[in-house]
């Protein structure tokens, strides 16, 4: 039997940078969980390359949410969070896309589990998951035209006046 | 949805429609099935969901941490503490709060109280479905008096507010600690009697057994967790996976089903309640202990003080202000932290940019992702297996819709 290895971050980052060298960025580790950033093209290349490597395993999809900097030159966040159950550690990927074109491959084709997670995020952000099978708003109504998780989306109607919550700060 | 056409073998020419829900009293929530029936079998099905979105990832971008514990409440509604202190403990984690030992276990007896009720609900509920009315009325008797503890403990019953950043806003008081040992007392004789009821029923096994079956892989494919994926065969639970509030400290096992079945969810859940009542009992013991009188961390910064302060000291009313306002310090920082829930692995990815409320807080809801499974595995089955199957999930509306 192979010596089993004990994983750590850094040795699924050594893997991660070992094969895809130029398309990882902004390594971090907040909280112990390994967060790398990657371009839209490479993402879901990378994805499979975690679940499928027989090392690292990462079979568990445990959450795709959006995220809106409104501020940054790539506003739109897809944050990606993986789990290898055998090894028992997490690893979180972001991908920044632009307002104009926020266009991303879709992940349901390595894990079912994304098909909802993709449409929530389209619902509430605007991303479009290309070659998803049924990418319809989720949560809100069909005819809705905004994407209400963007920060430029009020909370509540502008135009009322008999509720001042400025000196709330919010 | 267009009717199918069906073909020779199927005594009807094209399929009928059928809405499901939203409101329909077998769902036991507000949702909606699109089914597309050949006689009684289910030839395809489309699910609808958000009936009841209230919009909390948005709300708690405008609130500070304090308000966020009312909108978690909201999520899965039939295990509120565990949602409660799965936030606070995002939020400890990000400000660096180490929780006394007592704190810890207290919490613990909270949180299983509430998985007992919670896992009570379901698998009482799945007797309902499938025409045993009994065992239903047996258990809520026990979930009533789950509910009392938490009056005593924090002054409500079922979307509790419990706790604190830190803590508890004050101790169990002997009502609550009576009450729980007279719990640990009567449970079993309860249980023991609702698992007569069913484990061995023949109508019940026939009703479940080899009903929508669910593969461990698929199981996973679909990001399923908590006793769902267990009854699959995986033993991931996020206590043992990666302990918080001091599980690693108790001894407990983590049942698994075999064939992925509605009987092994319910025999998954049943063996869970077991489990968590001999974790009540150890944290009571582990409880009793510790140096009396400890509820909370020291962290006047965060932790709410005494209302009784609040009332008489100047620094305390400030305090009091600060904290209700959100006029605290709070890191920049981007956290994802996870409980075990009723339903599975409920996540708070929190990201932080020093205001005074989150920049964008998401909820991993176990009950949203568990249940885009369903259409698939009530394809191709009767519409009543589909019925079962639904409760089986536990899909609760507050946590899918969010």
């Amino acid at each position: 039997m192979a010596e089993v290895k004990e994983m750590n971050n850094q040795a699924v980052l050594d893997k991660l940078q070992f094969k895809f060298a130029d398309a990882i960025f902004n390594v971090s580790e907040p909280f112990d969980l390994l967060t790398i950033t990657t371009s839209k093209d490479k993402v879901i290349e990378i994805i499979q390359f975690l679940y499928d490597n027989e090392e690292l395993k990462f079979r568990f999809l445990t959450d795709i949410c959006g995220v809106h900097y409104p501020d940054q030159e790539l506003p739109l966040g897809v944050v990606y969070h993986l789990h290898s159950l055998t090894n028992n550690i997490r690893v979180r990927i972001k991908v920044f896309l632009p307002e104009s074109a926020p266009r991303i491959q879709t992940l349901t084709g390595v894990f079912l589990g994304a098909n909802w997670m993709e449409r929530e995020t389209y619902d509430f952000f605007g991303i479009i998951f290309e070659g998803h099978p049924d990418l319809r708003r989720i949560l809100n109504v069909d005819d809705m035209v905004a994407f209400p998780m963007r920060k430029e989306f009020p909370l509540e109607d502008p135009n009322r006046t008999d509720k001042n919550d400025d000196y709330f700060g919010r | 949805m267009a009717h199918i056409k069906l073909g020779d073998n199927s005594l009807e020419k094209e399929t009928v429609t059928l809405n499901l829900g939203p409101t329909h009293p077998a769902t036991h929530g507000v949702f909606q099935n699109i089914l597309e029936l050949d006689g009684e079998r289910i030839v395809s099905a489309q699910s609808t969901i958000g009936y009841i979105h209230r919009a909390f990832e948005k709300i708690a971008e405008h609130r500070p941490f304090y308000q966020i514990t009312p909108l978690t409440d909201r999520l899965n509604y039939c295990s509120a503490p565990i949602n409660n202190m799965g936030w606070h403990m995002t939020v400890e984690k990000l400000l660096g709060i180490q929780t006394p030992k007592r704190v810890d276990y207290m919490r613990i007896i909270a949180m299983e109280l509430s998985r007992i009720a919670d896992h009570l609900v379901c698998n009482s509920v799945i007797g309902v479905d499938s025409g045993a009315f009994t065992g239903f009325l047996y258990v809520f008797q026990k979930r009533e008096d789950i509910y009392e503890i938490f009056e005593e403990i924090c002054g409500s019953r079922l979307t509790t507010n419990m706790g604190r950043i830190g803590g508890f806003e004050r101790d169990f008081n002997d009502v609550a600690i009576a009450k729980i040992k007279k719990f640990i007392v009567e449970f079993p004789d309860v249980m023991r009697e609702f698992e007569n009821l069913f484990n061995r029923n023949r109508i019940f096994i026939d009703r479940c057994v080899g009903v929508t079956p669910v593969s461990a892989e698929k199981a996973l494919a679909y990001s399923w967790s908590g006793p769902l994926l267990r009854s699959c065969g995986v033993d991931y639970d996020v206590r043992v996976a990666k302990p918080y509030c001091s599980y690693e400290e108790f001894d407990f096992e983590i049942p698994v089903g075999t064939t992925g079945d509605i009987y092994d969810r319910f025999l998954v859940r049943n063996e869970e309640m077991w489990q968590s009542l001999s974790i009540i009992k150890q944290a009571l013991v582990k409880m009793e202990n510790e140096p009396k009188g400890i509820f909370n961390a020291e962290v006047p910064d965060y932790c709410l003080p005494p209302k009784e302060d609040v009332y008489s000291s100047m620094e305390s009313l400030i305090y009091h202000f600060k904290i209700v306002m959100g006029e605290v310090p709070i890191p920049k920082a981007e956290i994802y932290h996870s409980v075990e829930g009723g339903n599975g692995e409920l996540g708070f990815y929190l990201v932080t940019d020093g205001g005074r409320a989150p920049f964008r807080l998401h909820f991993r809801r176990p009950s949203f992702i568990n249940y885009q499974a369903y259409v698939d595995i009530a394809k191709g089955g009767m519409i009543s297996d589909a019925i079962l199957a639904m409760s089986s999930l536990n899909v609760i509306a507050g946590e899918l819709d969010a």
